[in-house]
Order: C-alpha cells, then sequence, then structure tokens
C-alpha cells in the first residue's frame, strides 16, 4: 500500500522530518506515537501533499506509484484520506453540499457514477448513524462553530463516506468524550477490512484499547526509532518516552 | 511565498465568453456629443416637445458639471466627443412578432442566453433586451398588461404612458445629481420602464438584458420601476458586451419608487467586459441607482454581482423617506487582472423607525483593486433609524487590494449603528483541507468563494442565484494554476 523510504523532509530549511521509513500492507492499522513537536503532523502532511513541505530526499510509492508526484486532489482520488488534527472552518459552504460534493467527486473517480439526492440523503444517513453524529450539522456551514469533539466526528464521517484505501488519523482522539471515542473506534473498526490501510497517530494508548494496531511506532526527532507491537504502547503509558529520548539521544553524542 | 499563494496569483485567463461581436445592420448618429446630438436623438425616437427639453436641459447643466474624481479608481480621461451615442439595429418596420427580429439578433441574445423564445417563456421570466440604444423586444407584454403592470423599453413609454414618464423621470435621480446622471438625462437612448399598479403583485420576474454590440458607442439606458401602494416586483437585469481593445462607456440611470407597503427587489448581474489581463479594453461602468421608499413600510432592495467591467463606480442607494420603511443592500463585487471597482451603497433614513442592511462581499484577486463606499445617513427627524452594515474582503494572492470607505452622518441620537468588517485572504489550509477531499484546486476557490458570497446569493432569484454562482467561476477562472 504505502512504502516510504528514507524520507528527509523540510520546512522553511530547517529540516523536520529524518530519514523516515515505513512500510503498511493492505489491511494493517500501523500507531504513530512520540512527543509533541516530532513531526507526526508533518509526516501525515506529507503523505497527503501539503504543499509548504520541501522533500529532501526519499521517496514515497503509493499502490506502486510515486506518491510525491501527485497533486493534492490527486492524491484524494487515489483513496488518501487525512482526518486532520484541526480540522479548518469553511464559512458559508453548507456541510450537505460539500458532503454531496465530495461523494461525487470521489465516485466519479472511481468510475462510479454519481448518485442522486435521494441517494446520496440515504447513504449519508447510514453513514452518520455510523459514526453517532446528529444530523442537524448537515446543515451548517463546514466546521463553523463546530466543537473541537465534533470537529472529529465531522472527519470520521467524511472518512466514512469516502471509503478511502489508505486512512491517516491525526490525532483523532484528542478532544473526544469517552462516549465519542467508543463510537468512533467503532466506526473505525467497522470500516477496517482486509484492503484498507490507517495510520493513526495518537498520544493515548487508551484509543488502541479500542482500535488494535497490528504495529506501534514512535517518531522522535523526525525519525522512527522504535517499533512494536500493540505492547508498546502500553509501555509508553507506563514510563512516558523519557527512556526513548535517552537512548536516542546517547547513540546521537 | 508557497506554491499555492504563487498558482492563486497566476491570473493567466479568465475567458470572456460573451465576448463575441453581432453582424446586425445599425442606424448610427456620428461620433460627438453637442446639443444637435441631443436634439437628434430626441427626433430618432420621435419624443414629444417636453422630452426634448428635459434632455436639453440636462445637457445644459452637464457642460456646468466635471468629471468626479473622488472614486478610488484610475482611468485615462473619456474623450466623450469619441463616441456614438445612438446606435440602432436597422429594422425594415416596426416588429411585432419575434419571427420579425433580426435572425443575427436573435442568434445574438441565444449565445447570451436570453429565454427570448416562446418557450423559455414559460420558465416565467419576462425580457426587455436591450441592444446599443435600443430595446429591442418585450416579452410577455400582453399577459402582464392582463394585470395592469406596464413593463416596456422607455421609449415606448414615453410615447404610450407620458403622463407616467413625466411625473416621474428625475424624481429620484434629478438630471444634475452628478456628472455622469447629467450625460445619460441628455443622451439616454432606451432602457425600460415598470408600472405596477395598486395592489398588484408581479406574478414573474422581470429582467433586461444589456448589451454593448456597436464599435466606439456609449450605452445610456434609463430604467424607472414606479410601484404604486401594495405592489409587489422583482426585476433582473444582466449585462454583457463583445471583447474590444477600446474603453467603452456605460453610463446609466436607474430609478425606483416604492409607495406605502410596496416592495421593489432589484437585482443585478453585471458581466460587461472586463478587458484583457492586461488591462486593455473593457467597460467604464459609471452609474447612478437609487431608490425612493416614498411610502410608509416600503421596501427597496438591491441585490448585485458585480463580475464584469474595467472600471466601476456604482452606489445603489436608497432614501429611506417613509416611516417604517426598509433599504437593503446585498453586494458581491468581484475584480480580477487589472480590473477596478469602487461600489457600496447610500442609505439616508428620513423617516421614523427607518430600517437598512447593508451586506458588502469584495473578492479582489490579480492586480486588481476592491473598493467599498458606504454613506449610513441618519436625519434629525429618523427616530429609532436602525442600521446593519457588514463589509467583508477577500483576498487571493497579495498583488490586489481591498478598500472600505464607511461613512456615517447621524443627527438623531436614538438611532442605532452596527458596522462590522473582515479582510481575509483564501486560506491555504482551507484549499488543503477541500483538495484533500478530493476537490481540484478550481473548485476548492469555488467552493470557498461561494461560501464568502453565500448571504448574497441567497437573496438572488433562485435561477439567477445559479448563473452568477457560475459566472463568478468563470470570472476567477485561471486564478489557481
Ligand atoms: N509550517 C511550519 N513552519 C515552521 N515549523 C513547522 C511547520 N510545520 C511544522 N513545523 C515544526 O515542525 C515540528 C514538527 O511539527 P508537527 O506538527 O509535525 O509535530 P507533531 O508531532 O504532530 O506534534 P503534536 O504532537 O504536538 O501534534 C515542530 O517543531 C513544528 O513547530
Ligand atoms: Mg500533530
Amino acid at each position: 500500500m504505502l512504502t516510504v523510504k528514507d524520507l528527509k523532509v523540510a520546512v522553511e530549511d530547517k529540516t523536520i522530518l529524518n530519514g523516515i521509513n515505513l512500510e503498511v500492507k493492505p489491511g494493517e492499522v500501523h500507531a504513530i506515537m512520540g512527543p509533541n513537536g516530532s513531526g507526526k503532523s508533518t509526516f501525515a502532511n506529507v503523505i497527503a501533499g501539503r504543499e509548504d513541505y520541501e522533500v529532501e530526499s526519499g521517496s514515497v510509492l503509493y499502490k506502486g506509484e510515486d506518491l510525491l508526484e501527485m497533486e493534492v486532489d490527486e492524491r484524494a482520488l487515489a483513496g488518501i484520506f487525512m482526518a486532520f488534527q484541526y480540522p479548518v472552518e469553511i464559512p458559508g459552504v453548507s456541510t450537505s453540499n460539500f458532503l454531496k460534493s465530495i461523494v461525487n467527486a470521489n465516485r466519479e473517480a472511481r468510475g462510479l457514477e454519481a448518485m442522486n439526492a435521494m441517494q446520496m440523503l440515504k447513504y449519508i444517513r447510514e453513514k452518520i448513524e455510523l459514526v453517532g453524529m446528529d444530523e442537524k450539522f448537515l446543515r451548517r456551514s463546514l466546521n463553523e462553530g463546530f466543537s473541537g469533539g465534533e470537529k472529529k466526528r465531522s472527519e470520521m464521517l467524511q472518512m466514512a463516506l469516502l471509503e478511502p484505501s489508505l486512512a491517516i488519523l491525526d490525532e483523532t482522539d484528542s478532544g473526544l468524550d469517552i462516549d465519542a471515542l467508543r463510537i468512533v473506534s467503532e466506526a473505525v473498526n467497522k470500516l477496517r477490512t482486509q484492503d484498507r490501510s490507517f495510520i493513526i497517530v495518537t498520544h493515548y494508548q487508551r484509543l488502541l484499547n479500542y482500535i488494535e494496531p497490528d504495529f506501534v511506532h514512535v517518531l522522535y526527532k523526525g525519525r522512527i526509532v522504535k517499533s512494536g507491537d500493540k505492547s508498546l504502547a502500553l509501555e509508553l503509558e507506563d514510563k512516558g518516552y523519557d527512556w526513548i529520548k535517552e537512548e536516542v539521544d546517547a547513540v546521537a553524542v | 511565498m508557497s506554491d499555492s499563494m504563487q498558482t492563486l496569483e497566476q491570473h493567466t485567463k479568465s475567458d470572456y465568453k460573451y465576448g463575441f461581436t453581432s453582424n446586425i445592420e445599425t442606424d448610427k448618429l456620428p461620433k460627438g456629443l453637442s446639443e444637435d446630438v441631443v436634439r437628434a436623438i430626441s427626433a430618432k425616437k420621435n419624443e414629444p416637445e417636453w422630452m426634448t427639453e428635459w434632455r436639453l436641459k440636462a445637457y445644459r447643466q452637464f457642460l456646468e458639471m466635471t468629471e468626479p474624481k473622488w472614486p478610488n479608481v484610475d482611468y485615462p480621461p473619456v474623450d466623450l466627443q469619441d463616441i456614438i451615442y445612438y446606435a440602432a439595429p436597422k429594422k425594415k418596420k416596426k416588429l411585432n412578432s419575434l419571427d420579425e427580429v433580426d435572425p443575427e439578433l436573435l442568434d445574438t441574445f441565444n449565445k447570451l442566453g436570453i429565454p427570448l423564445d416562446e418557450q423559455k417563456m414559460l420558465a416565467g421570466v419576462a425580457v426587455d433586451a436591450v441592444i446599443d440604444s435600443v430595446s429591442v423586444k418585450t416579452t410577455y407584454k400582453e399577459k402582464l398588461a392582463e394585470l395592469g403592470i406596464i413593463f416596456c423599453s422607455f421609449s415606448e413609454a414615453v410615447q404610450e404612458h407620458p403622463e407616467l414618464i413625466k411625473k416621474y423621470i428625475g424624481s429620484v435621480v434629478p438630471a444634475n445629481d452628478n456628472y455622469f446622471a447629467a450625460l445619460n438625462s441628455a443622451v439616454f437612448s432606451d432602457g425600460s420602464f415598470v408600472y405596477l399598479p395598486k395592489g398588484v403583485k408581479c406574478p414573474m420576474e422581470l429582467s433586461t438584458y444589456f448589451r454593448i454590440n456597436e464599435r466606439d458607442t456609449g450605452q445610456f439606458e434609463r430604467t424607472l420601476i414606479v410601484a404604486e401602494e401594495g405592489s409587489q416586483v422583482s426585476y433582473l437585469e444582466g449585462c454583457t458586451a463583445p471583447m474590444r481593445d477600446e474603453n467603452q462607456l456605460h453610463a446609466a440611470v436607474v430609478e425606483l419608487v416604492a409607495m406605502d407597503d410596496a416592495t421593489i427587489k432589484y437585482s443585478t448581474v453585471q458581466n460587461w467586459y472586463p478587458g484583457d489581463k492586461e488591462g486593455k479594453g473593457g467597460i467604464y461602468n459609471f452609474v447612478t441607482k437609487r431608490g425612493l421608499c416614498k411610502g410608509v413600510n416600503s421596501k427597496i432592495t438591491w441585490t448585485q454581482v458585480e463580475t464584469g467591467s474595467a472600471v466601476t463606480w456604482k452606489y445603489p442607494s436608497c432614501v429611506l423617506l417613509g416611516d417604517n420603511s426598509v433599504g437593503e443592500f446585498y453586494s458581491v463585487a468581484v475584480t480580477n487582472n487589472r480590473q477596478q471597482a469602487d461600489t457600496g451603497t447610500k442609505m439616508t433614513h428620513l423617516g421614523k423607525n427607518t430600517r437598512s442592511t447593508i451586506i458588502s462581499k469584495g473578492i479582489s484577486a490579480g492586480h486588481s483593486h476592491n473598493s467599498y463606499r458606504g454613506l449610513v445617513k441618519i436625519g434629525k427627524k429618523a427616530e429609532n433609524a436602525h442600521n446593519f452594515s457588514v463589509c467583508d474582503s477577500l483576498l487571493m494572492g497579495d498583488k490586489c487590494g481591498a478598500h472600505t470607505f464607511p461613512y456615517l452622518e447621524v443627527q438623531n441620537n436614538t438611532a442605532k449603528v452596527e458596522h462590522e468588517a473582515t479582510t481575509s485572504k483564501i486560506g491555504e489550509d482551507q484549499l488543503f483541507y477541500l483538495m484533500q477531499r478530493g476537490l481540484s484546486e478550481e473548485n476548492a476557490v469555488n467552493t470557498i468563494v461561494n461560501g464568502f458570497a453565500k448571504e448574497v446569493f441567497n437573496e438572488l432569484p433562485m435561477e439567477f442565484a445559479v448563473e452568477a454562482q457560475k459566472l463568478l467561476a468563470i470570472s476567477l477562472e485561471g486564478s489557481v494554476g
């Protein structure tokens, strides 16, 4: 699905990702953890194609294609979805119209017929139920005035609607209350299939109780410094990051 | 600067799809302006003596006036002697049915998407089409006549309803109101006239399309709408012109009069040729539009979507004379490339409990300049007047400019005036977000822009709102890479 090799990325001449290697196979769930500022969101943004970043070296293959050559919208239409850590507000754009247009844009890219209004309504209702959102959000402007948790649910709704091949969730659990966390996790679990992969960025082991990852990686100073299975997350919960930082910093000196 | 901001600035091209010229035989006066030209126009139209005199008086006043310099726009002086003041499609005899209209002309209207033929009339839009100087065809007239509604060309109204024209012409915008209004009053060639008798609610949208076709011509149309007590009307005007290298002048006057409990909704989708990327050619659009809420509880709403013209100078205004009268102004003004717009409104509160709302949305791209100029004036006797203004600017790229000039004159301390203004840039964050969901850059920009302008689009009649959205997309086409 996704093969990242020795990826180095800079922002304004400051290197932020310093040689990332990661292999995500179809159906796998990878969790990425790591202290604040270690580069998790940067990594997610680079995969999604944000332009502020300069790729200094390395390669990223997605379904066998050079991902770094693709535009943001091309990547999206090729099945990459990113749930934003901080979803932006788009004033005046009705959520329901927006959802309709993105669903149909993605269907068109997959060679499917556009849904008519009735089909769309049914489809959106189905997914709204899945992520436990209130239908009244459909009538509001996209993300405008949504609470932190509501924004995150709106991201999950969009993911459910677009049925991506690779979903990157950047701290989707932050800001969710306990019930919402459970509902969102269940939704993600329902969307898990043999061909769909997830990269889940989180600070909390708690989420991984609900969504069991196949791998857990620790990102520190722009590098994956430790990988393991879900027990690594438990260990981090227990011990914090200091022991890893010490290990890495000792080697670096 | 990041790539996406750069691409936003690449206002490579914005194809003007109405830029064709039509090969229609015309009857026109030679270039130039003089009393003789004014008389000649009047004579061509077979006008009664009083009309000729009215024009001449306006012309003499015009000679004493100078071009206003206060708008925040910059253009070389207009040579009024280099303009043709009258050009009309040649006709062999009076047109009685659609079959008699020059096929080339009909073709022009088809290209403009004007629903001139019988089938499309069923869509419920009555159309008056003004090409260069004269009104060519007014559809649906008979049906409206049954209700006592008059909807005809201005010239025809001068002949058929002289008492109404005499009474109302210049009553809202006096002939000497300003330089361009005076010019218009002297040389106006045609336009539309609408009259709603007492208590009649117009059952359909009324609409006029203005088209400048001939080279070197100016267009000087006048529109007059009179709504008697308790009547209601919604009127829409659309404008286009061919692409020409030289600038062409459009100086129109619109007067609206609303009596007790009457409502007039006047919407404009202005798409005059804006000139090319370097600012060559395009229409100078210097327009005076004013509505008088004469009666109690009357209401006038101006809605405008301004995308065209090289230079725009336009302030649709309301004089709120009747107690409890309401004035509204909803505007989206888009400037791209080298376009300049100085537009806004004047709300003059004279009656008690008068209310006004101003929603102005300016969108600037390329090297363009977009200014909002608004005056809210509360007179001594306007007890409990209330104004609410919002004026938002959206910038695309950093070579364009947005300016706001709000003026406030309050002479009654019971007035309540609220003003909000924001300026924002199309955010890279927003673009990235929308594109991450699979929308193209162009589509993402349109989504953001349409969201920004939504409050104004909501005020347009449904079918025109869709058209306006498309127009906005076309105007900003090429503004992303
Ligand atoms: N556009 C930018 N300009 C300057 N610095 C940036 C930019 N984007 C990211 N950085 C810096 O890169 C580093 C990594 O940021 P990133 O957002 O990827 O961290 P993170 O691991 O997601 O942190 P958090 O856990 O707080 O979300 C930070 O030091 C951040 O300040
Ligand atoms: Mg982050």
